[in-house]
């Protein structure tokens, strides 16, 4: 009997488990092909939309009504955004592909830039064409490519699933089709660059970053002293320096102290000596001072960069934090691209980080020219249906990223208040910002 | 039937209410701390300068207790009527006259900022047509609770209603970079939780990666947390603030695209990119 009641008792068992694994692997399964599926999706989308995209510039170029051409324009440039967006969903991370990618952004930025100008009155340029011509002629050559893989992916039954895996592991990425297939387009595009920076547009370009720094050269020991100069005056021998590697914008120190529950961090340009960023991490407590007596301990901190002038812009508290950012003045003109930002303990108004990056990378002597229209010839240009504050003359970079003396106006419409700048030499709109306004809490317990 | 009750439901609520708003209308309210009140504080002040400011009918916003750029103006337009200098920071002065010039409620404002209605503090109105009526179903489980939520006002202090963000930024998208922060690299030192947020807001801004949070944090393979789940933990207050300062400007990892744990990374391609420097177990680069 006993023996009877295990059999079946173990047959039930065996078949619940058979069941039961047999379920499992299906789900399994069934996320799995989900998963391929998705990525299917994205490069069949990319194909197609890189095949439009390279019809699209061919019948651009072959365009001669300038009313039709804007709208085309627009269109290539809707459609490479697209095909970014698809570039996005596949994974593509661990594969060098950034060329390809920056080639789309190129040609969503020329065209966005052409689309949106009057070309009535400013028609193409002899350049700009060859540029076309150039997007056209690697527009083709990547999807030529593309084609091909996509041929082979359907002929094989080629699954991205194994492309994932193949990336993840590293092992044989060489042999994989779709792999190669990338790796081909990517190095098709190697000639492109250049052609771009000739014409002057694109993303590539060299940087041109931190070239106005001053000073001599530092060496670690200097490093070291200016380093607990900022950092609260800890001393030297608790601090840890390390120079950056060849892959930093600027050569830098950066040092660094842990004492029991704070630890602080500077990072200082080779050259001058500069702070870029510092940081001061601990616990802080409740707020216990106000945020314009945390802003004057800012500001006394900032003069520690021995900038001429700097004029607080901005102000926020987050939470027991406050937050100021600074702008270069001169003659009372202020340039926003150099701007400083500090940040203060409101506990006991220590101040526990500073940012001059964008400073230093900015900043540097430059000729102002002046305005040439006036105030009020400026005030016309603004949109009459909202109300104009406060005025200012600013420097800003503006949509082509040139440096530009604006007049800037601080106007409200209803209860939202905008930043409008005005072009000092042409009137020219140059940027509308809406300020932000405080954003209501939604997990608030009632 | 229904109706009898109705009207009883309403009628003893009428009553409840009428002393409740009318009473604590009357009490002298001691206003403000002593401290300057200036653009971008939160706070119990800001809440009673938004009223205060409503009242005299300067200010058209929501109370919030966030002195944004509302409450800017309509201090600057205070100032002005009242002959002040014009500064929109709000010093001892600002303060004695606006306590002259309007009377503050802190009881109803308070009590509508708590059960979290829509309202206004214009002075000269009845308070009742200044809040938003409720459905008979709420204004009776209200009642209910009322006795609760008394014991509770005794305890916490009412905090303002709204939250100052980074410009761009709401708090949910800083709340998926806290939860990609703190995935990939809760172990880390502070700075470094900071540099791997900044690789975020760099990949946003480069042409090379997608062009939003979301879109960078859930690109297939870009972050390991992302890939392994470990995405959705709950993060600390600390991934939120090494979010913030990245937002905010900061960025240790000196303008890094990429980063790696060398005991762990697979990839001979990731070796290859120019390194900028290490900070905690990872190693930033371009």
């Amino acid at each position: 009997m006993g023996k009877w009641i295990a059999i079946i008792l173990l047959s039930i068992t065996t078949i619940g488990a058979g069941v039961w694994g047999y379920k499992e692997n299906q789900d399994k399964n069934a996320v799995l092909i989900q998963a391929e599926n998705s990525y299917q999706r994205a490069f069949h989308e990319l194909t197609y939309n890189v095949d439009l995209l390279h019809d699209k510039i061919g019948s651009s170029l072959a365009m001669n009504s300038r009313n039709r051409l804007s709208p085309q324009l627009a269109e290539i440039w809707k459609i490479s955004s697209d095909a970014s967006s698809d570039v996005g969903q596949l994974p593509l991370t661990l594969l060098p592909f950034n060329k390809t990618e920056e080639f789309l952004h190129d040609i969503g930025e020329f065209t966005y830039r052409t689309a949106v100008r009057d070309l009535e009155k400013k028609p193409l340029s002899e350049e700009e064409i060859q540029m076309l011509e150039e997007l056209h002629k690697k527009s083709g050559e990547i999807e030529g490519e593309l084609r091909k893989v996509q041929n082979v992916v359907m002929k094989d039954n080629l699954r991205w699933m194994d492309v994932e895996l193949a990336l993840a592991t590293n092992d044989e990425v060489g042999d994989n089709t779709i792999v190669n297939g990338f790796k081909t387009v990517e190095k098709s595009m190697d000639g492109f660059e250049e052609s771009v920076t000739k014409t002057g547009f694109g993303s590539s370009g060299p940087e041109k970053s931190f070239r106005h720094l001053e000073g001599e050269k530092i060496d670690e020991k200097q490093a070291k002293k200016i380093a607990s100069q900022w950092l609260e005056k800890v001393s030297t021998d608790k601090l840890t320096v390390t120079k950056s590697g060849k892959g930093a914008d600027v050569p830098m120190y950066t040092a660094s102290f842990q004492n029991g529950d704070k630890n602080g961090y500077i990072d200082l340009t080779e050259k001058g000596g500069h702070p870029l960023t510092i940081m001061i991490s601990r616990k802080v407590g409740e707020p216990e001072i106000s945020l314009y007596e945390a802003s004057e301990k800012a500001k006394e901190y900032a003069e520690g960069l021995e900038i001429s002038d700097l004029e607080l812009v901005e102000s926020n508290q987050y939470d027991n934090m406050g937050v100021f950012r600074f702008l270069y003045t001169q003659n009372d003109v202020r340039f926003f691209p150099d701007s400083v930002v500090v940040k203060v303990a409101l506990d006991n108004g220590e101040v526990l980080g500073m940012s001059a990056r964008d400073y230093y990378n900015f900043h540097s002597e430059r000729e102002l020219n002046e305005p040439e229209i006036s105030l009020e010839e400026a005030r016309g240009k603004v949109n009459p249906n909202v109300e104009i504050q406060e005025n200012h003359l600013s420097v800003i970079e503006n949509d082509v990223n040139e440096q530009v003396l604006c007049y800037e106006f601080l106007a409200t419409m209803e209860n939202t208040t905008y930043r409008i700048f005005i072009n000092a030499t042409n009137g020219q709109e140059e940027k509308v910002e809406t300020l932000k306004k405080a954003e209501m809490k939604f997990n608030q317990e009632v | 039937m229904v109706w009898k009750k109705t009207m009883v439901v309403f009628l003893g609520l009428a009553l409840l209410l009428f002393p409740l708003s009318e009473l604590t209308y009357v009490k002298p309210v001691l206003g403000f701390s002593n401290q300057v009140i200036q653009q971008g504080a939160t706070g119990d002040d800001v809440i009673e300068l938004q009223s205060r400011l409503q009242y005299l009918g300067f200010y058209n916003g929501e109370i919030d207790g966030v002195f944004g750029w509302g409450t800017y103006w309509a201090v600057r337009n205070f100032q002005y009527e009242f002959g002040l200098e014009i500064d929109g920071l709000v010093g001892q002065e600002v303060k004695n006259k606006l306590n002259k010039a309007s009377n503050y409620d802190e009881g109803y404002v308070k009590e509508q900022i708590r059960k979290g209605k829509d309202f206004t503090h214009y002075g000269g109105t009845p308070k009742t047509q200044q809040t938003e009526q409720g459905n008979q179903q709420q204004q009776q489980n209200q009642q209910k609770n009322q006795q609760q939520q008394q014991n509770q006002q005794q305890q916490q202090p009412e905090e303002p209603t709204a939250v100052n963000v980074p410009s761009g930024y709401s708090q949910n998208d800083i709340q998926l970079m806290a939860n990609a922060v703190y995935g990939e690299a809760r172990g880390e030192p502070y700075v470094g939780q900071v540099a791997v947020a900044a690789v975020i807001l760099n990949r946003i801004k480069s042409a090379s990666f997608p062009n939003n949070a979301s879109g960078v944090i859930f690109e297939p393979r870009a972050f390991t947390a992302v890939a392994d789940g470990q995405i959705w933990l709950e993060p600390n207050d600390q991934a939120k603030d090494a979010v913030m300062d990245a937002i905010n400007g900061w960025d240790p990892s000196g303008q890094a695209l990429y980063y790696f744990n060398p005991n762990t990374a697979t990839s001979d391609w990731i070796w290859s990119r120019p390194q900028i420097k290490q900070i905690g177990k990872h190693i930033f680069c371009k």
